[in-house]
């Protein structure tokens, strides 16, 4: 019964930090400075290894797809296969999995530590709201670098395909062939089903991590505890939303 | 142009406030905290709150400065009782917490000057400025602005959090066991700012502690808290010749030196 309580109280915490937070993004003007930082930090711990997993999993997709395509013949699909697979389905996931693991957790671990160590106390005493402060400008950054993110992690992701299509013998496919079967697949409105995807997993990334975070009570145990907590919940929330958006998406034509 | 000696003075407008305290009662589960307190702090005073460790202090203070919401009982500030949810809309409560809190993201001036720049009191860099060296100099600090939380002492960091509440121009400052932590000679300075900070911001002040030394040496008067209640109030004096017996071994020397072989 506890348990079940304790769920509703959080479904609603949350929503209620998500109405505050969209309320104080009136304030963000006056917190670029705070944004901008933000997402300075997502680019810089996120880019590199960003790079390596699209890459790998852009030549992976190659690899075991284009085999199978050449032996009926019809390796200059696998083009359009790596752009839509990448753009709509890998991309987003992959970078929201990389963003709530090396973004997420230190948002939780760096708020949660201001709240077991009296700073957002500080902060109201101080009569600044650690919604506008603290939150805003991480939810923000969070949903502008995500798509930005995932628009990346295509790219390397389609340049990591296209290399092992061509160098690969038993596929042995043209950059210009990769390419032109990609542009032929990869639409405006697949790019926008991976845009609002990642937009919806920024959203749930930034309110879940800043929320456990606000939340910590206790000491250093207790923000590890969390941080590991706001991980797991975000990447339980990303694939139950990722299932739900789809079909949404598909609802509305846009997959 | 402001001189650097007289930035914050023309900064500064406190105007101190009293405090009342109605019955104010709080639980937590089971465990009540606060057991009717009644207490007046009057304008421009120090007052300290005496008591041993767990006996409600710090609960109280988080009460007045709108930290916590009493279960019954009100806080009256310069006559007008006050919303615990809206309590620095109508004055300014400044406290320096017992673990400084301050932001161990941002250096020595940034944390001090973090109200002026969130409130946007001010957009003059050079002027913040001013007033942060000038309030980095009434708590006798100076030279450590570009510092980082993590490379000061507790003393150094209790002075940097005071001066960050000087520079919220407060009506009112809290202290939360300024002292603990703290060697005897860095009690001394504290205890010291504290007599100083009324002269020179003109503010009420509510300091909490346990240390008894310090209570008698910064109070106008001193409140004795037990249990959650207010045992006696009054002036060092009375408390010093107090014939509570509560009040009596709390005060009584807990050490006898001997240095003889």
């Amino acid at each position: 019964m506890r348990k079940i309580r304790n769920f509703f109280d959080s479904v609603g915490g949350l929503i209620n930090l998500l109405l505050k937070t969209l309320y104080w993004c009136r304030a963000a003007y006056w917190n670029l400075d705070k944004i901008y930082l933000q997402i300075v930090e997502i680019g810089n711990h996120t880019l590199p290894v960003a790079l390596l997993i699209a890459a790998s999993t852009g030549a992976v997709l190659s690899l075991q797809s284009g085999p199978l395509l050449a032996q009926f013949g019809i390796e200059e699909n696998l083009g359009g296969l790596v752009g839509i697979s990448m753009i709509k389905e890998l991309g987003p996931v992959m970078a929201s999995i990389l963003v709530a693991g090396r973004v997420g957790s230190a948002m939780t671990a760096e708020i949660g530590s201001m709240s077991v160590y009296d700073e957002i106390d500080a902060l109201k005493t101080m009569n600044i709201n650690p919604v506008r402060f603290l939150v805003m400008p991480r939810f923000l950054a969070t949903i502008i670098s995500l798509p930005l993110l995932v628009i990346y992690m295509d790219i390397v992701g389609w340049i990591g395909g296209s290399i092992v299509a061509k160098v690969n013998p038993d596929i042995n496919l043209s950059y210009d062939v990769f390419f032109r079967n990609l542009s032929d697949y990869v639409t405006f409105e697949a790019v926008l089903n991976g845009m609002i995807k990642s937009f919806v997993f920024g959203i749930l990334i930034s309110i879940v991590c800043c929320y456990i975070g606000l939340k910590t009570k206790g000491g250093p145990r207790e923000i590890g505890s969390s941080v590991t907590k706001a991980v797991v919940i975000s990447f339980v929330l990303i694939l139950i939303f990722d299932y739900y958006v789809t079909r949404f998406l598909l609802l509305v034509n846009l997959d | 142009m402001t001189t650097t000696s007289n930035a914050l003075e023309n900064y500064l407008k406190s105007s101190p406030v009293s405090v009342k305290i109605e019955n104010l009662n709080k639980s937590f589960e089971d465990n009540h905290v606060l057991k009717g307190i009644d207490l007046e702090i009057r304008t421009g005073e120090t007052l300290v709150i005496l008591g041993k460790s767990g006996s409600g202090k710090t609960v109280l203070l988080r009460h007045i400065v709108g930290l916590e919401r009493p279960d019954s009982g009100r806080i009256i500030m310069n006559g007008e009782p006050i919303d615990p949810d809206n309590v620095h809309s109508k004055h300014r409560i400044a406290i320096v917490f017992q673990s400084s809190a301050l932001f161990n993201s941002l250096n020595v001036e940034d944390n001090v000057a973090l109200y002026l720049r969130e409130h946007r009191i001010m957009s003059d860099k050079i002027e913040i400025g001013r007033i942060v060296s000038n309030a980095l100099n009434v708590v006798g600090l100076e030279g450590v602005e570009k510092k980082f939380p993590s490379e000061l002492s507790g003393g150094m960091k209790r002075r940097v959090a005071t001066a960050r509440a000087i520079v919220m121009n407060p009506d009112i400052i809290l202290f939360d066991e300024p002292t603990s932590g703290l060697d005897p000679v860095m009690t001394k300075t504290i205890g010291d700012l504290i007599i100083n900070l009324k002269e020179k911001v003109r503010v009420t002040q509510i300091v909490v502690t346990h240390d008894i030394e310090l209570a008698f040496y910064i109070a106008d008067r001193i409140a004795v808290l037990s249990s959650g209640k207010i045992i006696q109030v009054g002036k060092p004096k009375d408390i010093y010749n107090s014939m509570d017996p509560t009040v009596k071994n709390f005060i009584s020397p807990k050490f006898q030196i001997n240095v003889e072989e």
